[in-house]
């Protein structure tokens, strides 16, 4: 649910819920994001060759 | 034939004796994958669920493999956020069997609900005064955590890791785990404690009903506690099954008993709190209501006084006594019937706080009504276990879970 949801009120309970559910979300993409773009970014510089 | 897919330096069973493992599990899979089938297709009457069991076997069986899978969230926080550095010896084994059960709550959710093609109402037309919306929010955010701290040990198998980019990403993500598992730490606090806050805001149901801080009755802070507590002794448990099957030593003796003792620590204090809260519960809270505490534990054929002699003393008490001493800790056989007594208390509590609060009769005219699940919910409850087994059986065979196999398994 948005605040453009038809449903959305300006509470705390709303604010809380979906609030937590997007921060969570946030940190879960920008991490994945972050990892993937610089897995492309090593690969392209031909590293990725070696174990760690 | 699948040697290649192997880990060096490790020996596995024969493909044929591991095919025939994993068709007897999958014959079980697929005689629950039938009943889950039915239960979609005919509906909910496929159940054996009245009135007095809205939560019936599922939701119990939902709750103990939340808790047992608890072990995930709780040794990822002592690894990654604490810095117990030894913890990284078992903590693959740990995220696998957190997956598997974060995996199997959210299946058993999806044939609970009756109609599964609706399950994001709950996110998109949220209701934010109830607490099982913040258990979905956080049940599918922590389980995209597990599948994230899952997916390295993957990309780790042997063919998967000479793609290069493959092996940056594998290695991208180990570099971030920290912040993943102190994601996972907060929304596993929340959703293993709304669980139990359920069952404490049933004002109408004395047996659940409790005080608390704020708008948490207690059994938020012992649901996320006890599940702290007993979810590592699961996945002791289950890395000793493992063992026993695979004839090896996979975890060096010192890991095991660290994590014993933390998880000893956890029971303790959780059985006292557990104490007082029932002392408070049945002298204070239920006679307020018009209660005494032998109300809820007579008049019916199953649930006596035993339950909780059983879930507090013999399964909390006894379990902790044996892990916070170094003795219990030392002795193998000690440890591992505490490890099953941990594993048995958080079941049977999860049990009492789902079934027995919503079958005690309230009202003058209900009666203690018993249920007997449905094969088809025997069968759906089954089938997270055999999944288990095959996705256990998988990871173990082609993935290096135990880093310590090698220096204990040298082959000659």
């Amino acid at each position: 649910m948005f605040p453009f949801s038809f449903e959305w009120v300006w509470d705390a309970g709303h604010v809380v819920f979906m609030g937590g559910l997007w921060y969570a979300l946030g940190i879960i993409g920008l991490g994945m994001t972050y990892c993937i773009i610089k897995a492309v970014i090593d690969t392209s510089k031909g590293n990725g060759g070696h174990h760690h | 034939m699948d040697s290649a897919l192997i880990p060096k330096g490790v020996k596995r069973c024969s493909l044929g004796l591991f095919t025939l493992g994993i068709a007897v599990a999958g014959a079980v899979l697929l005689w629950g994958v039938y009943a889950m089938l039915l239960c979609w297709i005919k509906g909910l009457n496929q159940t054996n669920m009245n009135d007095y069991y809205g939560f019936a076997l599922w939701i119990w069986a939902d709750l103990a493999v939340i808790a047992l899978g608890g072990g995930a969230f709780f040794t990822g926080f002592l690894r990654y956020v604490i810095g117990k550095d030894e913890l990284k010896n078992i903590i693959n084994y740990a995220v696998i069997i957190g997956f598997i059960c974060y995996s199997s709550a959210l299946l058993i959710l999806a044939i609970d609900v009756g109609q599964p093609l609706r399950s994001w109402f709950i996110f998109w037309h949220a209701n934010v005064h109830s607490m099982l919306t913040e258990v979905a929010f956080c049940l599918s955010c922590y389980f995209a955590v597990l599948t994230i701290e899952f997916i390295p040990l993957i990309l780790e198998n042997r063919q998967v890791d000479k793609v290069p980019f493959f092996h940056n990403l594998s290695h991208n993500m180990h570099e971030v785990m920290a912040i993943f598992a102190a994601t996972g730490a907060f929304l596993s606090f929340f959703h293993q404690g709304s669980l139990g806050g359920v069952a404490g805001v049933l004002y109408g149901r004395p047996f659940g009903s409790r005080e608390g801080l704020l708008v948490w009755p207690w059994t938020f802070f012992l649901f996320t506690w006890s599940a702290a507590a007993c979810g590592p002794c699961f996945t002791i448990l289950v890395t000793w099954i493992t063992e026993k099957i695979t004839k090896k030593k996979l975890v060096k003796d010192n890991v095991i008993r660290l994590l014993a003792k933390i998880s000893g620590w956890m029971l303790a204090t959780y059985i006292i709190a557990k104490i007082i809260d029932t002392w408070y519960w049945a002298t204070v809270t239920a006679p307020s209501m018009g209660f005494t505490l032998m109300d809820f534990y007579s008049n019916n054929a199953f649930y006596g006084i035993w339950i909780l002699v059983l879930e507090i003393f013999i399964c909390g008490i006894i379990p902790a006594l044996i892990l916070i001493t170094k003795t219990g800790r030392n002795n193998s056989k000690l440890l591992m019937t505490a490890v099953i007594l941990a594993v048995i208390g958080v079941c049977i509590n999860r049990w009492v706080m789902v079934l027995q609060v919503m079958a005690m009769p309230v009202l003058t005219f209900e009666n203690w009504v018993l249920y007997i699940p449905s094969w088809q919910e025997v069968a759906t409850t089954i089938l997270p276990v055999a999944y288990g087994v095959i996705v256990l059986a998988l990871a173990y065979r082609y993935l290096p879970v135990f880093p310590q196999e090698k220096e204990l398994n040298p082959i000659d």
